[in-house]
């Protein structure tokens, strides 16, 4: 076990990486995931605080016609 | 070709009018080249072995310093709008404007090359190859500039962005614009180098224009 | 075109594939791992280095994939003005570089114990870290305007400027004499590499790819959320 670790003496280049590698992936999914749920909770509560008609409209034709008209002007947001 | 002549002329006389913008240029190529010396230490063959590069790096530099104010006094005062409206092709627009750059800093910077080649003690085998390097190199480093000058208007903090831009766009006109005279200097065979430049200046002078015109385009929408 | 412009459509899409690419990064991440580190063999040259590779090579892949594939979505993006194509463009940058990054730290770790340096300046390498400076030119781009539009577009022309350097990536070592070894599994006379270690190679490819999928798809998504977001506050203040 402990020679698998070593890897035939490259163990010092070999884990370290395989750890990069899964620290940036990670931290790069983990950091879109919060990014989406955040935005999605935004959302949320935008369209609670409006009037439960126009919630409902929102949510049926979802992307309300100016959301579609600004679909391409994406958001200068803190990433 | 008229209309290209006349865009290089009014851009050649608006520099001369407002005067100082090659000399600044120049005098900040100077300068930078002979901070060296005293940041390397003044010993000839650490000099000599470094001057090629040092040339470059600082003419590239040098050459990225005017590139900001290439469009941005056009776009400020609206002749921009006019320009994109006229009946040529933007892109020939474009070239004239480089052109006319080109002239007010990738030719002084020619000049002065050799003058700061012989205080860094670069071999006299160099000087023929430098001066051809840099004849075939400054072009491109003007038409790449000008893609970057066009995309950042109206940006903010355009200066520092567009050397971000810029800059890893130089490095391949920088490799083998160090490399030809390197390989002059040493007594090898240079021509690969310069045939390789000449096909950047090539390729750059078909597809920069256009892509400074799709962003010109843009910008002044 | 303009069919898949409509943001629910794509969202029903994306909702669609999701589950699938995440459980085939899940398994192909699982199976690559296991076939990488435990079942290949170390190479008779290079030793067990050669794991190394297994993360080097399809996160170069994938480096180069995503730029192209934000090159094709800035040309979109500028010649049919499709909305959805430059929010792609914005969520691929940041995947590229991330792999960019991994496959030029990685490369350097491999380096050190084969070539004796972390790294050294030939065309691969640079080319490399070339588009590294590309990625984050075009999100510097991107995010230095006080109009987003402005700012996809000059980015999209970015994008198409720097795609010269994807051909150079990918030529260098067959044109320049380097420390790099030349393609050994994309070549018109079938891989050169042995099976024991193709699978690995494909299966992690493989993985890449999955994550590379999962990450843009949440990434459109919170791009359009965003939008909404900005078009319901926009329309509170006008009423």
């Amino acid at each position: 076990m402990a020679s698998y670790f070593d890897m035939g003496g490259y163990a010092g280049y070999v884990w370290p990486s395989y750890a990069v590698t899964a620290i940036v992936l990670v931290a790069l999914f983990v950091a879109t995931w919060r990014g989406l749920k955040n935005r999605e909770r935004t959302l949320e509560t935008l369209l609670a605080t409006r009037g439960p008609r126009r919630r409902r409209a929102a949510r049926q034709e979802a992307p309300a016609p100016e959301a579609v008209n600004t679909a391409s002007t994406t958001e200068e947001t803190s990433r | 070709m008229n209309a290209l002549l006349a865009v290089i002329r009014r851009d050649l006389r608006l520099a001369l009018r407002q005067g100082s913008d090659s000399m600044m240029v120049v005098a900040f190529f100077v300068l930078t080249v002979v901070l060296f010396p005293f940041g390397v230490g003044p010993e000839s063959g650490i000099l000599e072995r470094v001057a090629a590069g040092v040339l470059w790096v600082t003419a590239l530099l040098a050459s990225m310093l005017s590139l900001d104010r290439l469009f941005q006094t056009d776009y400020e005062d609206g002749s921009l709008d006019l320009l994109t409206m006229a009946p040529m092709p933007l892109s020939v627009i474009v070239l004239g404007k480089v052109a006319a750059h080109w002239l007010t800093t990738g030719l002084p910077l020619i000049l002065a090359a050799p003058v700061l080649a012989v205080l860094l003690n670069m071999n006299s085998e160099g000087f023929g190859v430098l001066i051809a390097a840099m004849a075939v190199g400054t072009p491109t480093l003007s038409l790449i500039g000008a893609v970057g000058a066009a995309l950042v208007l109206g940006a903010r903090r355009g200066g520092v962005l567009l050397s971000l831009l810029v800059l890893p766009l130089y490095i391949p006109v920088l490799i083998f614009g160090v490399s030809a005279i390197d390989a002059a200097v040493m007594g090898f065979e240079y021509r690969a180098q310069l045939l390789i430049m000449g096909a950047m200046l090539l390729v750059s002078l078909a597809l920069c224009p256009w892509a400074t015109g799709a962003a010109l385009r843009q910008a002044v929408e | 075109m303009h069919r898949f412009a409509n943001p629910n459509r794509f969202l029903k899409l994306a909702n669609a594939i999701l589950p699938w690419s995440n459980g085939v990064l899940v398994v192909s991440l699982l199976a690559g791992l296991a076939l990488a580190l435990v079942w290949s063999p170390g190479d008779y040259q290079q030793g067990d280095t050669v794991r190394i590779m297994y993360v080097h090579v399809p996160a170069a892949w994938m480096g180069m994939f995503a730029y192209v594939a934000m090159a094709v979505a800035s040309a979109v993006a500028l010649i049919w003005k499709h909305p959805l194509a430059d929010l792609a463009g914005r969520a691929t940058a940041p995947v590229g570089a991330a792999f960019t990054f991994v496959c030029l730290v990685t490369g350097a770790l491999w380096g050190k114990p084969m070539w004796g340096t972390w790294w050294v300046w030939d065309a691969r390498l640079t080319s490399m870290l070339i588009l590294l400076f590309l990625y984050f030119g075009y999100m510097a781009l991107h995010n230095a305007f006080d109009d987003p539009q402005r700012g996809a577009k000059a980015a999209a022309v970015l994008a198409l400027v720097g795609v010269v350097n994807v051909p150079i990536i990918k030529f260098s070592v067959d044109w320049w004499n380097t420390l790099h070894q030349p393609a050994s599994v994309v070549r018109m006379d079938g891989p050169a590499v042995d099976p024991s270690m193709l699978w690995p190679l494909l299966v992690m490819g493989l993985a890449f790819k999955a994550f590379y999928v999962s990450v843009v798809l949440l990434r459109i998504k919170a791009e359009i959320a965003d939008a909404k977001i900005r078009a319901l506050r926009m329309s509170e203040i006008h009423g």
